[in-house]
């Protein structure tokens, strides 16, 4: 039973993935480029955790944290870079 | 792993993955960019505490005592998600994207447009000074 969740909920994060990769190529302002990134981010921790539940070691909440902090780093960063022009003042 | 505690994990990801695909149906269909935050911003975050909750059920039986750090990683994404929308929100606004028609007090982006950080902030920083000054 476990088994088969996991293979549908990785189908509906794939097809939320491609959908953020439309938003990504498609999106017409940079804001939008950027809040697709940011959800894609958010998607592809949940594969690694579903991973990790698959193979059964917490060995890939590491790899989750760490995506999750460069994520929201990279977010703000580019979000400063829009406002202000510069990262570092 | 017992059936009660499996077929509860399983429903628990199933709406895990059901709110992710949901955030991103309205990154992807949603008018404009004001209201195109909504969607991973709280969907997301809703169901990817929920992965992390069966997640956390999981090892915690597997390992015989309760697991902790994956609720480490549900805390850090409650607490950055409506930052990092509130930036891009912000960011937008300084760009003057155009909202829908229909979005309830438009006179006021101007005026929040103004008080953007760029320049904003700062001449509200020196008002201040000046006020002190005498």
């Amino acid at each position: 039973m476990l088994k088969w969740a996991i293979i549908i909920v990785a189908a509906l994060i794939c097809v939320a993935l491609f959908m953020n990769l439309w938003r990504l190529i498609q999106g017409p302002s940079i804001q939008d480029r950027i809040l697709a990134l940011d959800t894609m981010y958010i998607n592809s921790i949940a594969l690694i955790i579903l991973y990790g539940i698959n193979v059964g070691t917490g060995l890939y909440f590491e790899a989750a944290l760490l995506i999750a902090m460069l994520g929201f780093v990279s977010t703000s960063a580019l979000c400063k870079y829009l406002l202000r022009g510069d990262l570092i003042e | 792993m017992e059936f009660w505690l499996e077929s509860l994990v399983a429903i628990v990801l199933v709406i895990g993955g059901v709110f992710l695909l949901i955030g991103s149906i309205g990154l992807v269909r949603l008018p404009d960019i004001y209201t195109r935050l909504h969607g991973p911003t709280k969907a997301t975050t809703l169901g990817i505490a929920g992965l992390l909750l069966a997640s956390s059920v999981v090892s915690s039986f597997a390992e015989g005592s309760i697991s902790i750090h994956e609720w480490l990683i549900t805390l850090f994404l409650l607490i950055t998600a409506p930052v990092s929308a509130n930036m891009i929100a912000k960011t937008a606004l300084h760009h003057g994207l155009p909202a829908i028609e229909r979005t309830k007090g438009q006179e006021l982006m101007e005026q929040a447009n103004r008080q953007a950080p760029p320049t904003g902030m700062t001449t509200s920083l020196e008002s201040d000074a000046k006020d002190k000054q005498p």
